[in-house]
């Protein structure tokens, strides 16, 4: 670690200081116990340098330090947390309240959480980057232990008991050895006061009132041994809703008066409407109203399917001037493009011998989809002078903001709910469908309007994760080593997220008076974001790594699971793959020699021993092949190794992926079930990408438009999954959402090359893309 | 149109156009969370319920064609008492699902296979919930907790 640092810190300038900074300062934090893994998807990382902030407060804690913006002691006994992050299902709620529940000294069962409402909830930016426990899950635990601290100066107070001398139970504060035992019970109340001799509760000492007081930091942390909660396999909070069919989410909320509104897309990007039949539709059984603003066309109707049979006749009244080019060949576009580039490391080789061979191999990566199970959905009701929305999105405080400045309305007039919604993995239909019910429901005041998406919506509209090319060089040595590595990679953003702007969300492009998208930018460190896990965690003596950075965007893109990894670890882990082949040394063993972080070599060394990756080689059947892939996510969050084994079929060349191992090592872990099934649900996510995946267009439109023309993996296609937790008490939380993706991409094209000797560098690995390698290739030696 | 469902065990006088898809009567009608909207064409499953114990797309199917049919929920494998459906307790005790939308339409689609198969191998449980899609990966854990009911349901 501190060699990297060291080698970073010698070649790039202030950008890599402040990340080296932001290291550093992590793991300090750290040693009082920050942590958090699993947590949020994607992610931009929106908050750049992070870290530090106000008064080195850690965390979200930092930009939110008025301690009742986090916690709730009610009179009757009720906790309540509130946090700005969300439950995206990667279980983050469940694993927050862990940390509060331990750092408050509560029962779980006590504890409520309010998440993801604008108008009470500390404003903890978007849900992504994998960051709900790193920058979330610091917060909740600082926060909540500063709120103990003050609970028992109180409570020392009223006892006339020092406080070191008191201890907590559930919430009741008696002094030590005093058989005070619990006050109230489990279900609260005990009434102001009521807690027997020498003890007292949270509820009597605050009374149901605010604390009004700011975080101050540098409250002791409870002690590893003392912690009942984190660590634990605590199920999940929101499961038995959603397996009973309760009302958990959007798509479930069904207000009083509330009426179905859908809107018609155009058929292609920048497609201006000429004409529609609204008056004959306006004419139909139930439609209350059709809504044109510019291109922009929705109707509302009293019954769902009403609604629908409404939209599909006003769509096919719709005649549209259609515009787009899109580019037929992505990856020849891509390089074809004006870039800026961005040298984002560049460490130069002190001198030493000449490499004796260079290789260079080139990688692609198409568009892929978010492809949410569920359409996007939302429920805004508008009452003349302020809007609320229900949404599933992961922005909830910029979408808010987006969603006022559209409609020309103070910020405050705009209040966001979050409910939960179908899995999104990054920045899909979720905010476009806040802004389709605001416009809906402006125009029908008084009454809730639920815009739900179609199936088609969802994967014609949504902004996928950008194609990508990847260009990889290395000098070697005799050995075969790295002694130059060199690596260029052309993108289009990675993040159009609304960010406080209409002009990001879909109907605000396309109101008569647009607001115009955005230029995009280039990301920066520590979390990057085409260029995430660009620069290598390996000692490769010299390095130079450069981002074209192409600002068009012909298809539309945003966050995609762990935006650029997924394209960059591929292309780095099958580099290195076809480098140790090259060698003629086994490719775990030729990793495991150019790598210097101690961290990272427990971890491919934990996969590789759980895999069984030391069996001969030769004990193996014809068309079986073994691939690994590693990476660190950004470089600063969770150590990821896979392991794959796959079988070829020879005539057909299609793959089925037979077993998965992983070791993954999240720093402290909170809740190793939730780390596991997001390991696990990111393993399989990666496999169905790399196996299948690639959103098909023409020259004008989208062409993947369901189910069968952007087919995904099935349970048949699905193989075991095996996750190896490296567990580190005591060190910060890292996130781990996202780690498992671009390193299941490269084992598995790694795999695929040992089973058959084709060596795929443009995913997805379909039989098709196999057998035209098969043909070059030429005839079987 | 007025018509009559058997859902649930119970006979529920509807008000729908006479194409409108079951799922929209279940949900809106009769307030029935559990079939979810996933794509309106039957590829999905998010919506499975069953009819006459047989896995249906709910999606697609007009409701005023299932007046003979006995149509079961999510909601309806609970016991009177509330109980839950060993089915959603293997789900629990196995935490299979992570985003929860696909879950409903498994849970219905694997009670339909434990309906005509008490005991089926692992690889039966995949090929029935082949059409179910799930996009957060819990296939694993899904399987586990049909075979985990299956068991339960079967001592």
């Amino acid at each position: 670690m501190s060699a990297q640092l060291g080698r970073r810190a010698l070649l790039q300038g202030a950008l890599v200081l402040a990340f080296s900074l932001g290291v550093e300062e992590a793991a300090t934090q750290g040693k009082g116990g920050a942590k958090g893994n699993k947590g949020g998807k994607e992610g931009e990382g929106g908050k750049g340098g992070k870290a530090g902030g106000k008064g080195g407060l850690p965390g979200d804690l930092a930009r939110n330090p008025q301690l009742d913006a986090w916690l709730r002691i009610g009179a009757d006994g009720k906790v309540t947390l509130q946090v700005g992050k969300v439950e995206l299902g990667q279980g983050a709620l469940t694993a927050l309240g862990q940390i509060c529940a331990d750092e408050l000294d509560v029962d779980l069962a006590r504890l409520t959480i309010v998440s993801g409402d604008t108008r009470v909830c500390p404003n903890e930016g978007t849900t992504t980057g994998s960051q709900s426990m790193s920058e979330g899950g610091t917060a909740v635990r600082h926060a909540a232990a500063e709120v103990r601290a003050l609970l028992l100066s109180m409570a020392s107070a009223q006892l006339k008991v020092p406080a070191e001398r008191l201890t907590v139970n559930d919430g009741t504060v008696a002094e030590r050895g005093a058989r005070a035992g619990r006050v109230g019970g489990a279900g609260g109340a005990g009434g102001a006061g009521g807690a027997g001799t020498g003890a007292v509760t949270y509820w009597s000492l605050v009374g149901g009132k605010a604390l009004n007081r700011e975080a101050q930091g540098g409250v002791a942390l409870k002690a590893v041994e003392a912690r009942r909660y984190i660590g634990k396999a605590v199920p999940r909070r929101d499961l038995p809703a959603k397996i009973t069919g309760e009302e958990i989410f959007v798509q479930d909320l069904r207000p009083a008066s509330f009426v179905h509104g859908r809107v018609v897309r155009a058929p292609s990007y920048g497609a201006t409407l000429v004409e529609a039949d609204e008056a004959g539709v306006a004419r139909m059984p139930g439609v209350l109203k059709v809504v044109r603003d510019g291109d922009f066309l929705g109707v509302i109707a009293g019954k769902e399917w009403q609604a629908v049979k409404a939209a599909v006749a006003l769509r096919h009244s719709a005649r549209w001037r259609e515009t787009a080019a899109l580019p037929v060949d992505p990856y020849a576009w891509l390089v074809a493009q004006p870039a800026e580039e961005v040298v984002i490391q560049e460490v130069a080789r002190g001198g030493g011998e000449a490499p004796v061979r260079t290789v260079e191999a080139t990688y692609r990566r198409p568009y892929q989809m978010h492809a949410s199970i569920g359409p996007s959905c939302a429920v805004a009701a508008w009452d003349g002078a302020a809007l609320t929305v229900h949404t599933h999105s992961q922005s909830v405080f910029a979408t808010a903001q987006a969603i006022a400045r559209m409609l020309g309305l103070a910020a405050d007039k705009v209040r966001a709910v979050h409910m939960n919604g179908s899995g999104c993995y990054g920045h899909n239909g979720a905010d476009d469908a806040a802004a389709d019910a605001a416009l809906l429901a402006r125009a029908l005041p008084g009454r809730a309007v639920r815009v739900q998406w179609s199936r088609e919506d969802e994967h014609a509209q949504e902004p996928y994760g950008s194609a990508m090319v990847m260009k990889a060089r290395a000098g070697v040595d005799a050995n075969g080593d790295v002694l130059d590595w060199s690596y260029d990679l052309w993108s289009t953003t990675h993040n159009t997220r609304p960010g406080g702007h209409p002009g990001n969300l879909l109907p605000g492009r396309s109101l008569a008076k647009p607001f115009a998208q955005p230029a995009p930018r280039a990301s920066r460190p520590p979390n990057f974001s085409a260029d995430r896990n660009a620069i290598p965690l390996y000692a490769f003596p010299g390095q130079k790594v450069t981002t074209h950075f192409v600002s068009a965007m012909p298809l539309r893109v945003s966050a995609h699971r762990s935006l650029g990894a997924y394209a960059n670890v591929f292309a780095l882990e099958s580099f290195v793959d076809e480098l140790a082949h090259a060698a003629k040394v086994d490719p775990v063993a030729f990793r495991l020699r150019q790598m210097r972080d101690a961290r990272a070599t427990a971890v491919i060394e934990a996969a590789a021993e759980r895999f069984g990756w030391g069996k001969a080689r030769e004990g193996r059947e014809a068309g079986h092949g073994r691939g690994i892939g590693f990476a660190r996510y950004k470089n600063v969050g969770s150590y990821c190794a896979v392991c794959l084994e796959v079988v070829v079929d020879p005539g057909s060349l299609a793959v089925k992926v037979t077993r998965a191992v992983v070791a993954v090592e999240a720093g402290e872990v909170v809740n190793p079930d939730g780390l596991a099934n997001q390991i696990e649900g990111g393993v399989i996510q990666a496999l169905s990408w790399s196996l299948k995946e690639a959103v098909k267009h023409d020259g004008a439109r989208i062409v993947s438009r369901d189910w069968s023309s952007y087919p995904i993996l099935t349970f048949s296609e699905v193989p075991p999954v095996e996750v190896a937790i490296l567990d580190k008490p005591g060190q910060p939380f890292l996130g781990a959402g996202e780690a498992a993706q671009g390193p299941t991409a490269a084992a598995l094209a790694n795999a695929v090359f040992e089973a058959c000797g084709l060596r795929a560098r443009e995913l997805p690995l379909t039989p098709a893309r196999l057998g035209a390698l098969r043909q070059e290739a030429g005839p079987v030696k | 149109m007025a018509f009559t469902l058997n859902v649930n065990g119970k006979p529920q006088v509807v008000e729908a156009e006479e194409d409108t898809p079951l799922l929209y009567v279940l949900r809106d009608e009769l307030g029935l969370n559990g079939a979810k909207y996933g794509c309106g064409v039957g590829q999905c499953g998010a919506c499975t319920v069953l009819s006459d114990g047989v896995p249906l797309r709910s999606c697609f199917v007009p409701a005023a064609s299932l007046t003979a049919r006995k149509i079961t929920t999510l909601e309806g494998l609970r016991g009177a008492d509330g109980k839950l459906h060993a089915l959603q307790q293997a789900f629990l005790a196995e935490q299979a699902g992570q985003c929860g939308y696909c879950i409903p339409g498994m849970i219905m689609a694997a009670a339909a296979l434990l309906g005509v198969k008490a005991r089926p191998s692992e690889a039966e449980i995949r090929a029935a919930l082949d059409a179910n899609l799930c996009r957060c990966g819990s296939h694993n854990r899904i399987v586990r907790a049909i075979q985990r009911a299956a068991q339960e349901m079967g001592t």
